[in-house]
């Protein structure tokens, strides 16, 4: 008895569309987001992300559209992430239904959203998400702008700011396994996990369910985030949860 | 005639609260309201919120809402949530605030998470996620839900009640924790219903019915 791992299945969303890219570039199409959400719903989904990688500015209000609908139809957490900069994108995002939001490339050129919006809103709602790429040993740098702009800061050491700032939660997104399906860098989501107080989600890599079962015994997640395994039908969320449970792991079956 | 009104002091998001009560009870009127008198004239009263107690306190005296609110937990079927359940108790460690004290006992922080051991992993707060629900009592919010169903949380803070009578419920995390109060006309939780599918819709279909049987005794407000 006690606190289950999430499974959190993500929703990359362009132009109203689910797609699935490759190392964050790629992209092909997985389906319609309403469709998809109720689907893995049924099949127990812990929460959802969707993350908005519209490009363009023009289209930003579709993903408005998209979680409010979804909000009526699907009664499990669901973060946003993708083109947030201000406090009223958050206060937009979450009257349209949104749980909590994610807040990557804004949080480096601007921490004090972060904070800012925590302290509106409550660190209940702020994830902050990291893309970060193996540098050496056991480093890692945060890059953004969807894994395109390098900044010169520390995974570790950022993870570190952006709790003491006010996230309730930090989505960890491994750059060199995204899309890979070689499982997650472990030593990166274990590095992290240890180094906060606040829960971590391990993301980029997930290829089969032994991944998902990895990320949380030695990478030390508290959540797991995977999109493609579940996009084309290769297992479902329920198949996962069942074989969480049987290497010992805490699961809402 | 409102059949019920969810309050809104400006804490958290309220459109979850209202979407998943309006998916269980199509037909009733249900209101998002900061007005006191609408909270008055209501049938049932819901008190989500989320963030801080002591900002919760604030926003809640200067919108006049408090009196309605105590009103209510007084006199109709009312349902708390997060801080909604928060706010009952006697005090709060947050700020170190004077709750309502309807329920008596304290607010508490979980305690500061230990650094990492070799084998074991540390306890991460906020409590996130979805945790089993013992039902240390019977009610009738908890007709048709499994005993242990899960439940999603999301909070830094627990209620610790000084009397075993009011715990509906209990969690583990990894000590047990009050996470459901029930007295009379009063029904409070720290998980979240609106986003606990089937469990929560459970719950919440069950107090758009419930009749408590002290609130048509102690109907003084209306």
């Amino acid at each position: 008895m006690g606190l289950a791992k999430r499974i959190i299945p993500c929703l990359d969303v362009t132009n109203g569309r689910v797609v699935k890219g490759v190392n964050f570039v790629g992209l092909r199409d997985a389906g319609n987001p309403i469709e998809i959400s109720r689907r893995y719903d049924d099949q127990g989904a812990d929460e959802l992300t969707f993350l908005d990688i519209t490009a363009s500015s023009d289209n930003r209000d579709l993903i408005l559209h998209i979680i409010e609908e979804v909000a009526t139809q699907v009664f499990i957490p669901l973060t946003v992430g993708g083109g947030i900069r201000k406090v009223e994108d958050v206060r937009r995002l979450l009257n349209a239904g949104a749980d909590k939001v994610s807040i990557n490339t804004s949080a480096v050129q601007e921490p004090e959203l972060v904070g800012e919006a925590a302290s509106r809103y409550g660190s209940q709602c702020i994830v902050v998400a990291i893309d970060a790429k193996q540098v050496g040993g056991n480093s890692w740098e945060v890059f953004t702008h969807g894994g395109r702009r390098a900044t010169g800061l520390d995974a570790v050491e950022w993870a570190k700011k952006m709790q003491s700032l006010g996230a309730g939660e930090i989505l960890l997104t491994s750059m060199d396994r995204d899309g890979t399906r070689n499982g997650f860098d472990l030593a990166l989501t274990r590095t992290v996990s240890d180094a906060v107080n606040v829960p971590v989600i391990a993301s980029g890599g997930v290829g089969n369910l032994h991944h998902l079962v990895e990320g949380v015994l030695e990478g030390r997640a508290d959540a797991v985030l995977a999109a493609s395994i579940f996009h084309y039908g290769e297992y479902t969320v329920r198949e996962a949860k069942a074989y969480m449970a049987q290497h010992g792991i805490e699961a809402r079956l | 005639m409102t059949d019920i009104a969810i309050v809104d002091y400006g804490m958290g998001n309220l459109r979850s609260v209202s979407k998943a009560l309006e998916h269980v009870a199509p037909a009733a009127s249900i209101i998002v309201t900061g007005d006191a008198a609408a909270v008055r004239k209501a049938d049932r009263i819901v008190v989500p919120g989320q963030g801080a107690m002591p900002d919760c306190l604030r926003e809640l005296d200067a919108r006049g809402l408090r009196g309605a609110v105590m009103e209510a937990a007084m006199c109709k079927p009312f349902l708390g949530i997060c801080l909604g359940l928060q706010m009952l108790l006697g005090s709060s460690e947050e700020g170190n605030v004077k709750g309502f004290g309807i329920v008596s006992g304290k607010v508490r922080h979980f305690p500061a998470p230990e650094a990492a051991g070799t084998n074991e992993q540390r306890l991460k707060v906020p409590h996130m996620g979805w945790n089993q629900v013992h039902q240390a009592a019977e009610h009738p919010l908890w007709k048709g839900i499994p005993q242990d169903a899960r439940f999603y949380f999301v909070h830094s803070y627990y209620v610790e009640t000084d009397n075993p009578e009011p715990v509906a419920a209990y969690s583990l995390y990894p000590f047990p924790f009050t996470c459901a109060v029930a007295k009379d006309n009063i029904f409070a939780v720290q998980f979240h219903p609106e986003k606990s599918q089937e469990a929560g819709l459970t719950l919440l279909s069950n107090f758009v019915r419930w009749e408590p049987a002290s609130s048509t005794d102690k109907n003084i407000g209306k």
